[in-house]
């Protein structure tokens, strides 16, 4: 079997609908065996905060939350998992995640505001990882 | 011989093929992991995303009822 292919995304957006690409794109490839990164970025992190999946907005008509309940309404009904189940299979499958360290200084996050994540780090290790991809995007 | 059977009618996308996988790591290589689905993309889906792994496949049923069988490389 030749090399893994490797995929990494920039989660820039803390929106629920844009994070649910993500994290099933990222699960999707990591069952196709890929090698995947997520790096966490400015309202990105806002997901990786300790109950931040819940509290993602949508990026459209959230109506204050009630756009929301309504999308969650269809999704639950389309079968379409949590982005809580979402996340524990990304990781369960071996998605990397990273935290942007310069968005935590900014933000005032701290790591204990965190889920647990496999590093703090900088614009040079995202792009480490990103020139080695076949796939990079951007959410 | 089928080692561990997956049950995934009802899911939607990408729960299938994320169940499959997981199923997969739990077995060692020339074991089986056979899948039952109902979801109609994942019938293609479940298979290209194994050819791409390495691992076989054998596919039975229809896109909306549906078995296959995942032999791990």
């Amino acid at each position: 079997m030749s090399e893994k292919k490797k995929m990494t995304i920039i989660v820039f957006s803390g929106d629920m609908d844009k994070a649910y690409a993500a994290f099933i794109l990222a699960s999707s490839a990591a069952a196709m065996d890929m090698d995947v990164t997520m790096f966490f970025t400015f309202w990105g992190l806002n997901l990786l905060k300790k109950g931040g999946l819940q509290k993602a907005p949508l990026s459209k008509m959230n109506m204050f939350g009630l756009g929301k309940m309504m999308m969650q309404k269809n999704m639950e009904d389309a079968n379409v998992m949590s982005l809580e189940a979402l996340f524990r299979d990304a990781r369960e499958l071996g998605v990397k995640m990273l935290a942007c360290s310069m968005t935590m200084d900014v933000m005032g996050i701290s790591k204990e505001d965190l889920v647990e994540v496999d590093g703090y780090v900088g614009a040079v290790e995202y792009l480490s990882h990103a020139k080695e991809s076949q796939i990079n995007l951007f959410i | 011989m089928v080692k561990i059977k997956v049950d995934t009618r009802g899911m939607n996308c990408p729960q299938p093929l994320v169940e499959a996988k997981k199923a997969l790591r739990k077995i060692q290589s020339g074991e089986i992991v056979e899948v039952i689905g109902d979801h109609p993309e994942s019938f293609t889906e479940i298979p290209k995303a194994m050819k791409e792994s390495g691992h076989e496949c054998e596919v039975e049923g229809e896109p909306n009822n549906w078995v296959i069988k995942i032999k791990k490389a």
